[in-house]
């Protein structure tokens, strides 16, 4: 056991004498929550606005004042049609309404750029309501889940999804590959350790290292961020736990495939890092993608893992909804172990 | 003198692209995947928004209502519950987005000049689904209550709206992202490849041979830019065939324009690589640095997310982003076919980086620790 645990001490002094590393280890989460939580969002709640009018009326006047007064429109003011054509193609302005009254009766055009679909088409239904006024609308409109529409509650747990493989992934495989590459793995191998002792070695810090992440993760969460809090936390944590250990299982396996930190890295980069970007759900909706691409994402980890996590933090689910990404990330856990085990034990 | 040093080095630097097993598929595979799988998946449009009505009316108004729901773009009628418990269930296990509750006895509650209304609860998780979802649905409704009551001889004013979708007419997202695209290129050709082959020649050692040499610091620096300048260009233009070739996508606005403002970021990405790079001591140390500042690059420079959404101090943060100027250009020169003169100002910005980082990136290089 004392061999076992001079490993794990020299594991953990190895990751955590490179202090610029494990700096930016923490950094990432704590900023990319930050940034998420508080900078960005997708949904678009400043629409820039100019007027072309040719006369005033009042009702033209009211219109304007709409404009004016609502939160989701930045009114930069009436303006002439070639001066609006010219604004629009810099992209200093999102649309302009052009509005005619015509002998009691208002017309309107609604120009948008396009050039952005997302902004366009928010843009257009929001002109549409001020623009027509009270007589809209014969719906009352709630949202359920995230009341107040933060972009963060879809977030946090993409980027839980990303950060785990990350550090679980690229740095215990390219701590295992510095080890070849270096040669020390030979001392390691000639010397009593059993081989899963030095494995089980490798794997603790980073699974701690993790753990610490998860927790400041979680911490910012739910206060900074203002996730709604409940029993299904307990949940969270060990469906991330089980996550982690898949992390590590496939750095495990990536270890054994590749020769270089050069090639690791590039590994961990190309097949993980872009693929969870762009297919596991976390910034683009799964069901958008065409069908080919959304069966490819089902063998993506992360993307069972966002699943539930979205279920269990932010809808508070009971478990029983996250039973099929649990089974698949647990099925997904047990392969490939047995995989990196025998590709390990053979050399 | 210098030339033929430079010359040499740059040899040199050229052979181990060519000999590296890895960096020829990068730049051969890298902006093929990124021109012809991300536009495919990246794509914030809500297309499909499942609906779960609770029809308590059952009347011909509320069928009509449901068969318009169902005929709508984006919208599909996904479940018929005889209960809102039920369509809460439908809605927690991800099968709908948006619940349309029409109440009991809407049609004659219409008839008899009251104003019912129908409740609508979409789901939040994502904010932009549940907003755009739920308003699709409330649009659809209205749709169909004017067509009603003018039907029935009661017409609702109706106010005259057009709407014209400048330089994207069939307002299609691809068409948004790809210009933009061009960026990713930039950012892993230029800035991620030149760091780690730098660190490299640190780890194996190898830089030492170098720094006893005469070679100066400047020459020593660009001989590890200009391949990488080149292939950027290379890769860039690559990109861009295939957004023509494949989604008949090419600038409106003027070629050279296009190149410039390539030319000057992939100055920027690089100059900030080679200044990553001579600051750290491992690969690893310098890939995760990088990455932190990418993804920062990437998510603030309003490449997925619109930037007038942000809050007023993330806005001015983003003018310190240096990919947001290029992805304003490529985007302006794409789409709106804005002329160089109009976006002078993003080009100065670009060129004020480039000349920062390169300049930083020459000066932090030391021969010795």
């Amino acid at each position: 056991m004392s061999i076992f645990q001079a490993l794990i001490k020299k594991e953990t002094l190895h990751v955590v004498r490179d202090r610029r590393t494990v700096f930016v280890i923490f950094f990432i989460p704590i900023i990319l929550l930050l940034l998420f939580g508080f900078a960005i969002s997708t949904e678009v709640n400043c629409v820039r606005v100019m007027v072309v009018s040719e006369n005033h009326t009042d009702q033209t006047r009211e219109i304007i004042e709409r404009f004016r007064t609502n939160p989701y429109f930045d009114f930069q003011g009436i303006v002439s049609p070639v001066n609006a054509d010219l604004q629009l193609r810099k992209g200093n302005t999102d649309a302009v309404v052009y509005l005619r009254a015509d002998e009691g009766s208002l017309k309107s055009q609604i120009v948008v750029d396009a050039s952005n679909t997302t902004v366009a088409q928010a843009a257009t239904i929001y002109l549409q309501n001020v623009i027509a006024g009270k007589s809209v609308s014969p719906a009352l409109v709630n949202t359920l889940y995230n009341p107040q529409l933060k972009s963060a509650y879809n977030f946090v747990p993409g980027i839980m999804g990303m950060i785990f493989i990350l550090i679980c992934a690229m740095m215990t495989s390219v701590s295992i590959v510095g080890e070849k590459e270096n040669g020390t793995m030979d001392l390691l191998l000639v010397s009593p350790i059993k081989p899963y002792s030095i494995i089980i070695g490798k794997l603790v810090p980073y699974f701690v290292l993790s753990c610490a992440i998860l927790a400041v993760i979680l911490l910012l969460g739910y206060t900074v961020l203002g996730l709604p809090v409940s029993v299904s936390i307990i949940n969270v944590i060990w469906v991330s736990l089980l996550y982690i250990i898949l992390s590590l299982a496939i750095g495990l396996l990536v270890s054994t495939f590749v020769k270089t930190q050069l090639s690791a890295l590039m590994v961990s980069a190309v097949i993980f890092m872009l693929p969870i970007l762009m297919f596991s759900g976390m910034i683009f909706p799964v069901d958008n993608m065409p069908l080919p691409l959304q069966w490819f994402s089902s063998v993506i980890p992360a993307r069972w893992y966002i699943s539930a996590m979205r279920k269990l933090m932010v809808q508070h689910l009971p478990l029983q909804y996250v039973l099929t990404e649990v089974a698949v990330l647990a099925g997904m856990t047990i392969i490939i172990l047995i995989l990196a085990i025998k590709k390990f034990t053979k050399r | 003198m210098k030339g033929r040093i430079l010359r040499a080095l740059l040899r040199k630097e050229m052979i181990g692209i060519r000999r590296n097993p890895l960096v020829p598929k990068i730049i051969f595979m890298l902006p093929i995947m990124t021109m012809l799988v991300i536009p495919l998946v990246a794509t914030m449009d809500v297309k499909h928004v499942g609906v779960a009505v609770v029809d308590n009316d059952h009347s011909q108004l509320s069928r009509q209502i449901i068969t318009d729901i169902n005929a709508a773009d984006a919208l599909s009628v996904d479940a018929l519950c005889p209960s809102f418990n039920e369509a809460i269930i439908s809605l927690e296990g991800g099968d709908t987005d948006v619940i349309l509750t029409i109440p009991p006895d809407y049609e004659k509650n219409l008839n008899s000049g009251l104003s019912p209304k129908v409740d609508i609860q979409a789901n939040g998780v994502n904010a932009t689904k549940g907003t755009l979802g739920a308003q699709y649905t409330a649009q659809s409704v209205a749709l169909t209550l004017q067509q009603y009551m003018s039907q029935t001889g009661h017409p609702l004013p109706s106010p005259d709206i057009s709407v014209l979708n400048m330089y994207n007419p069939t307002l299609n997202f691809r068409n948004y992202m790809i210009p933009a695209l061009i960026v990713i290129l930039l950012i892993i050709i230029c800035g991620f490849l030149p760091t780690l082959n730098l660190v490299e020649e640190k780890e194996t050692g190898t830089i030492e041979a170098i720094n006893v040499t005469p070679v100066g610091k400047l020459t020593f620096v660009l001989s590890k830019l200009i391949p990488y300048w080149l292939i950027g260009i290379i890769v860039v233009t690559i990109g861009m065939c295939i957004g023509w070739a494949v989604y008949g996508l090419k600038p409106q606005g003027s070629i050279p324009g296009f190149y410039l403002a390539a030319i000057l970021f992939s100055l920027v990405m690089s100059g900030f690589g080679v200044f990553i790079a001579n600051k750290s001591n491992t690969m690893m140390q310098s890939i995760f640095v990088m990455f932190a500042i990418i993804m920062i690059f990437q998510l603030m420079s309003g490449l997925f997310t619109p930037i007038p959404s942000m809050p007023e101090w993330a806005q001015y943060f983003t003018y310190a982003i240096p990919p947001r100027y290029f992805i304003e250009i490529m985007r302006a020169l794409y789409l709106r076919g804005t002329p160089i003169a109009e976006l002078l100002p993003q080009y100065a910005a670009l060129a004020g980086f480039a000349t920062l980082f390169c300049a930083s990136a020459a000066l932090s290089y030391r021969k010795q620790n």
